[in-house]
């Protein structure tokens, strides 16, 4: 629902229409993408977003190794440990995004 | 036809909350008070637990709790028993706290009075996983009836808590529960985080839980002096 708030703001602010927004979703951010997709629909109903899509971009986590000393990918989710050398840590630089990232908008009619 | 055209926008869909959670861990900061969020799935033990906690703890601190539920007061009413100032949020439909709801509950509440406050979410090991309330602990629970591996198939609020519990201890032997197994699935997905196992009914492990939110306070306290 505040994704479509969020978008509406800016819609009202730059003063256009707008086709799509672009979301990231990060494997640990604790939402479903497919049920978010479900709902955004329901959502925009009765709002200016009506017939917009909602493009959502995966973001998988990202831990810091403390052997490597890298930036890494995990094992698995259910498995907190690098991906490379086996390490466990529980630093995590990214995962847990719930962002809107961009909008595609079209400029509205001049009102005059 | 105008061309569609991209704008960047980068904003937290989560930010309300966020501001809001901000707000209250500072709050919660300069009244002194230790804030303990309970997250777990419906029926594994939650209000028992925190009954217990309160009819314990208050005999030498000043707690408080904040339950969530969607539609009944019945956890507050059993809670209310320990003599505890006790207070329900109704959620509604809604499966998980946010942190405006805690903001709107403390409204009255005098927060330097207190040492400890408890916030038991929702049952629900899904949402509350995304929604910080502002808290100093997060602690999830896991009964020994649920399996071990819980943790596996809900990895996010396993990653999300600060510190694990295992109830219902009394019966894992009649559930044939392997505690190194789900010792090793919450290690998995958290690794290095502190597991206490303890049974609400029969107290066993309840003094050394006791003696982990002392330490947490004292270290709290000790950090605002210095």
């Amino acid at each position: 629902m505040s994704i479509v708030e969020l978008a509406e703001e800016e819609a009202v602010r730059r003063g256009v229409q707008i086709t799509a927004i672009h979301l990231r979703l990060g494997a640990l951010s604790g939402v479903v993408k497919e049920a978010l997709l479900a709902s955004y629909e329901m959502a925009c109903d009765d709002s200016p977003l009506k017939g917009s899509r909602l493009v959502v971009e995966d973001v998988p986590v990202i831990i810091f190794c403390p052997s490597c000393q890298m930036q890494r990918p995990i094992s698995s989710i259910q498995l907190f440990c690098c991906a490379e050398c086996g390490t466990p840590t529980s630093e995590i630089l990214q995962g847990k995004e719930i962002e809107v990232v961009a909008l595609e908008i079209e400029e509205c009619q001049s009102p005059v | 036809m105008p061309e569609p055209r991209l704008v960047e926008v980068r904003k937290n869909v989560l930010k309300q909350n966020d501001l809001a959670a901000r707000a209250l861990r500072e709050q919660f900061r300069a009244a002194g008070v230790f804030v303990v969020s309970l997250v777990s799935s419906p029926g594994s033990g939650k209000t028992a637990f925190l009954e217990q906690t309160l009819t314990l703890l208050r005999r030498d601190y000043r707690v408080a709790a904040l339950v969530g539920d969607l539609a009944t007061e019945n956890d507050a009413v059993r809670l209310a028993r320990s003599q505890a100032p006790v207070k329900q949020i109704t959620t509604g439909t809604l499966c998980h706290l946010e942190a405006a709801m805690v903001q709107n509950a403390l409204q009255k509440w005098d927060l330097s009075d207190l040492d400890f406050l408890f916030i038991e979410n929702v049952g629900n090991l899904v949402c509350p996983s995304s929604y910080d309330l502002g808290e100093n602990l997060r602690l999830v629970l896991i009964s020994v009836t649920e399996g071990e591996d819980k943790p596996l198939k809900y990895p996010t609020i396993f990653n999300s808590a600060d510190v694990a519990v295992v109830t219902k201890m009394d019966l894992a032997s009649a559930v044939e529960f392997d505690w190194q197994a789900a010792y090793g699935n919450i290690q998995a997905v958290r690794p290095g985080m502190q597991v206490l196992k303890l049974s609400a009914k029969t107290g066993d492990g309840m003094q050394e839980y006791f003696d982990f939110l002392k330490g947490q306070l004292e270290e709290l306290r000790v950090g605002a002096a210095s």
